[in-house]
Formats: C-alpha cells, sequence, structure tokens
C-alpha cells in the first residue's frame, strides 16, 4: 500500500501513514487555511487501509496545537479507525502531551469519551 | 472622533497612540484585512514575545489558541461595510498584557442579523462551567458539520475553554444594517 509522508510546516502536522512499518502518525501544528483540503488524502488513505487493516493498529498523535477546524477532522479521522476496530481488529491510540499542557491532555481525554478506542496517554 | 488633517495632527496623533500603548502595556495593535498569513504572522509575533517574558508553555498556548481562533473567526465571518470593499475581511486586532493576564482584543464588522444569534450562542457559552463547556464542546464536534467557510461552530467554545474566563463583548451600531462586534478574551498568566 502506499505510503504517506507529508512533512510538517507551520501551520500543518506532519503525517506518516505506513501500513507495512505500522507507523500512523499525526505531529506538530495543525491550523491549514482549507481543512478538508489538507486531511481529504489522510481520510482516503485510511478508507483504503481499511479495506485490509494490520491486525494490530496504533494510532500515534504527538500534536502541539491544532484548531477547532481542525479538531472536526481528527474526530473523522478517529472514527475511520473506530470502525477498523469494530470489524475485529486491535487499535488503539497513543495520545502524546507535553507535561505542562493540560489543555492538550484534556483534548485527548474528549476524543477518547466520543470514540471507543483504547486511548493511552503519553508525556513527552 | 475628529479627522486628522496635516502632519501636525498625524504627529500628536502617533504621539498619543505610542504613549497610550505604553500605558496599557499593548503589544499589538492591528486593522485590515485578516488572511492566513497575518494570522501565522502576529501569532509567531506574539510568540517570540511570550517566550521573551519567559511565559510557561501553558499561557503561550493558550494566548495561540485564542488568538488563531479569533483571527479565523475574522477570516471567516467579518462582513463588508460597503459592497465595493471587495472579498478580504477586515477587522482589528489588539493583544495586550499587564501583571495578572493576556488580553486578546479583536472586532469586526457584522450584518445586524446575525447579532442575536451572536448573543445568543455567547451567552450560553458564559453560563458554562467547565464541565459544561466540555460537554457542549462534545456534542458540537459529533454533531456539527464543517461549513462552506471552513469553521466547525466550535470557535468561542474553545476561545472559553483555553481561557478560563468569560468571553466579554459588545455590539455598537454602525449603521441601520451593521453593526461592530467586539470580543474580549482573558487568558491569566498563573
Amino acid at each position: 500500500m502506499e505510503v504517506i509522508n507529508i512533512k510538517g510546516t507551520e501551520d500543518t502536522p506532519s503525517v506518516t501513514l505506513d501500513k507495512e512499518k505500522g507507523i500512523f502518525e499525526i505531529a506538530g501544528r495543525s491550523l491549514p487555511e482549507d481543512v478538508s483540503m489538507f486531511y481529504e488524502p489522510i481520510l482516503k488513505w485510511i478508507d483504503e487501509y481499511a479495506q485490509a487493516p494490520n491486525p494490530e493498529t496504533v494510532v500515534t498523535f504527538k500534536l502541539e496545537y491544532f484548531n477547532t477546524a481542525s479538531s472536526k477532522v481528527l474526530l473523522d479521522v478517529l472514527l475511520k479507525f473506530e470502525e477498523i476496530m469494530d470489524n475485529g481488529n486491535n487499535v488503539s491510540v497513543k495520545w502524546n502531551y507535553r507535561e505542562d499542557e493540560d489543555d492538550m491532555l484534556e483534548a485527548g481525554e474528549e476524543y477518547a469519551d466520543i470514540v471507543s478506542i483504547p486511548f493511552d496517554y503519553v508525556i513527552y | 472622533m475628529n479627522k486628522i488633517s496635516g502632519n501636525k495632527d498625524f504627529l500628536e496623533f502617533a504621539y498619543q497612540l505610542y504613549h497610550t500603548m505604553q500605558a496599557n502595556e499593548i503589544n499589538l495593535v492591528y486593522e485590515g484585512v485578516v488572511t492566513q498569513e497575518i494570522t501565522r504572522t502576529f501569532t509567531a509575533l506574539t510568540e517570540k514575545n511570550m517566550v521573551k517574558n519567559e511565559e510557561s508553555n501553558q499561557v503561550q498556548r493558550k494566548v495561540f489558541n485564542v488568538m488563531v481562533e479569533c483571527l479565523q473567526n475574522i477570516s471567516k465571518h467579518a462582513d463588508p461595510m460597503s459592497d465595493d470593499e471587495g472579498e478580504g475581511r477586515r477587522g482589528i486586532v489588539l493583544v495586550s498584557h499587564g501583571e495578572e493576564s493576556y488580553n486578546v482584543i479583536t472586532g469586526n464588522v457584522i450584518k445586524k442579523e446575525k447579532k442575536e444569534f451572536l448573543e445568543k450562542t455567547l451567552q450560553h457559552i458564559n453560563s458554562l462551567d467547565k464541565e459544561g463547556l466540555s460537554a457542549l464542546y462534545k456534542q458540537q464536534i459529533k454533531e456539527g458539520k464543517i461549513s462552506e467557510k471552513g469553521g466547525a461552530g466550535l470557535g468561542f467554545i474553545d476561545i472559553a475553554k483555553k481561557s478560563g474566563n468569560k468571553i466579554d463583548y459588545q455590539f455598537k451600531d454602525l449603521t441601520p444594517e451593521l453593526s461592530f462586534f467586539i470580543i474580549i478574551t482573558t487568558i491569566s498568566r498563573n
């Protein structure tokens, strides 16, 4: 399967989606001018991955900041992975946050309340 | 307000502006079109200032967060003063800081028909505590769709959540059809 490897910028996150290596990561800052356009290929990739997913998928978020428009799309990303889990695969989320940033921990907890994927919180 | 005419008036104005900014510890003032570029520049500038002031990461992130949402509100929702104003969405942006807090102040023109909705939304948000805001946020993120303008109806909720303070706001009548909508968000420094 094709590998997505997007380098991060000041307002867009770095994204790695690699089925073979088992890397599913979104990191950095997400406040793109056009949220839908930025995330479209990512959502598409996950749809394709869902056709034949790995038995175990660990989705890593290591976000410094995301705006509210991005937060909606990140939920869409999580919902897609939730579906993969509902189809009988192991899926978990590794939610990274900086020790002094409670807001980022809280954001993870709010997602964990909405989706049924188990969340691990990791301080970096 | 008196219109400035001639260099002498401008010199006086610049001097007064300098004093007012110094006295009120205003770090940033802007009036004009708000774009992604402007948002990037202003947030970077403010971040730099905060690093210089050795502000905690938490406060830095909160100010950054509030600024982005406020600026994106202008770039998505400000209405033009007149039809020939063109496509760009304008507003004013002020960032100030004192001993206890940072203030992010933004203002833009809106059609009066939006006033009622904005007022209701802000009143509701201001009536909620931390848990209430979190619940509203989760409800909205689940139900809300990304609008054509790219918003998700989460901006004010997020501003209130991150700042931990009530959002102060006001509407000033400009014309029979238009109002000037100002919001002030306060982020405590500790």
